[in-house]
């Protein structure tokens, strides 16, 4: 993947314990970099023609026989398709099934934080984070999902306890999300609820928008499984261009 | 963890055959007690809850995991909602380990996994929309699909984080039973899947039991 002046569209640096959201195009990516090392990017993808399209979980890692997400991983919608896929990632381990802090979670590990009192330092917390941005186009509690966690490593036991890992983001970690469809990205960096931090951690990024090349037919995650594949045709399909299989 | 129940079937206040292929949508009381029995083995079910009084709260695998520390659900899981109140308890459990990973299978879900010539085949997905269309005192929509427990289904996570599913751990007769802390909309559906070893390409009826609070 290259990186250059040329194919960037846009770039900023986003505060830590804050949220927003985008229209991120086909075509073009989304690169996430850990500043300074042990960010949380939570994440949720619609479809912006028909919001009942979102990236899904379940059907991401079973069409993918994995529990964790890093570079060559395609993320699939409930309808099939390939919405997004990881082109670059230097951390290698992303979670996607611990879900977001709520006020609760927030509460009892960083105390009680009120705007009246903190101002803008307030504590936020995810999920009302993820419904403040929903909100802004028609959606709510009954569109979210399991989210994304970029940056954030839970590996898993033989007896199936999650462990937060060692090995957390270092500054300058990076991941890229080609988009493969258009999407409303909806994204916060309030920190991760098993984040085992005394304090609330509140870690910047940078984000930038670059355009990239369209994947070819020998693209690293269209190839990457067969079920891969056939998500990019269920993509190419909805799209009605030429080429792909058959 | 295992965990017999004392309850008995012929005392249950309700009972219902789910057929392979079939939906089922039923209001389980505040401190009722809901058993689904695996009446043939290693049968998936497909299993959302919602609040009945409010069915924008409903199962959240993500914090149901996360606040037990755990990606399987047995005897002692608290199925949590959306907003972080508790909806079921698992209380007995002759089958181990259920998942809440995999999700439901779809037309569309169909063709990423196994081919794009499958998306003609029955899948939980539709079984769902048929639920909700014909339940339509419930007033809900696919917007109210999320994310769901496959009860008896064994897919586990690997310690390099690989999932995989194993052949099942159920057999004829084990059953999972829960009891309600607050009136909850149950929709299930009996996988139809014929391309997963997982239930020996053999999907198969199971019952449902509901005992009333003593």
């Amino acid at each position: 993947m290259h990186l250059t002046d040329e194919n960037l569209i846009y770039s900023e640096t986003f505060p830590g314990g804050a949220h927003w959201s985008m229209r991120m195009r086909a075509g073009n990516a989304l690169r996430l970099v850990d500043t300074e090392g042990g960010a949380n990017v939570a994440m949720l993808m619609l479809n912006p023609e028909n919001p009942l399209e979102k990236y899904n979980m379940p059907d991401t890692l079973k069409g993918q026989h994995t529990f964790k997400l890093s570079q060559g991983n395609t993320l699939f919608s409930d309808m099939g398709r390939a919405m997004c896929s990881i082109v670059e990632d230097s951390f290698g381990w992303h979670d996607t099934a611990t879900g977001t802090c709520n006020r609760r979670v927030v509460e009892a590990k960083w105390g009680h934080s009120r705007y009246q009192d903190a101002r803008n330092d307030y504590l936020r917390n995810g999920r009302d984070s993820f419904l403040i941005e929903l909100g802004k186009y028609g959606l709510g509690k009954r569109d979210l999902a399991a989210n994304l966690n970029w940056f954030t490593r839970i590996e898993v036991d033989d007896d199936g306890n999650l462990v937060w890992g060692d090995d957390q983001s270092k500054p300058g970690d990076a991941i890229t999300l080609r988009f493969e469809m258009d999407a409303i990205v909806i994204m916060h960096t309030c920190p991760h609820p098993l984040n085992p931090a005394k304090a609330y951690p509140r870690k910047p990024i940078r984000y930038e928008i670059r355009e990239l090349p369209a994947p070819a037919m020998d693209d690293e995650c269209r190839l990457a499984r067969p079920e891969s594949e056939r998500a990019f045709e269920n993509t190419r399909l909805y799209h009605q261009v030429k080429g792909g299989q058959s | 963890m295992i965990n017999a129940s004392q309850q008995l079937a012929e005392q249950a206040s309700h009972s219902h055959i789910i057929a392979a292929g079939d939906y089922w949508m039923h209001v389980v009381k505040a401190g009722q007690t809901f058993r689904i029995l695996d009446l043939e083995g290693n049968q998936a079910v497909d299993t959302l809850f919602y609040s009945a009084a409010d069915p924008a709260e409903r199962y959240s695998a993500t914090d149901t995991i996360r606040e037990q520390g755990n990606v399987y659900l047995t005897a002692g899981t608290k199925l949590l909602s959306s907003e972080g109140n508790v909806l079921m308890e698992i209380v007995a459990d002759t089958c181990g380990r259920h998942d809440t990973l995999g999700g439901a299978c779809a037309a569309e879900s169909n063709t990423i996994r196994y081919s794009l010539d499958k998306k003609c085949m029955h899948s939980c997905r539709d079984s769902w929309l048929l639920a909700i269309s014909e339940q339509d005192v419930f007033s809900m929509s696919k917007r109210d699909f999320t994310h769901n427990i496959n009860f008896f289904m064994n897919v586990p996570v690997t310690a390099a984080g690989g999932l995989t599913f194993e052949d099942g751990i159920s057999d004829a007769g084990k059953y999972v039973e829960m009891v309600a802390h607050m009136d909850t909309i149950v929709m299930i559906s009996n996988c139809p899947q014929l391309n997963n070893p997982c239930n020996a390409y053999n999907p198969t009826p199971v019952e449902v039991l509901i005992w009333d609070a003593l």
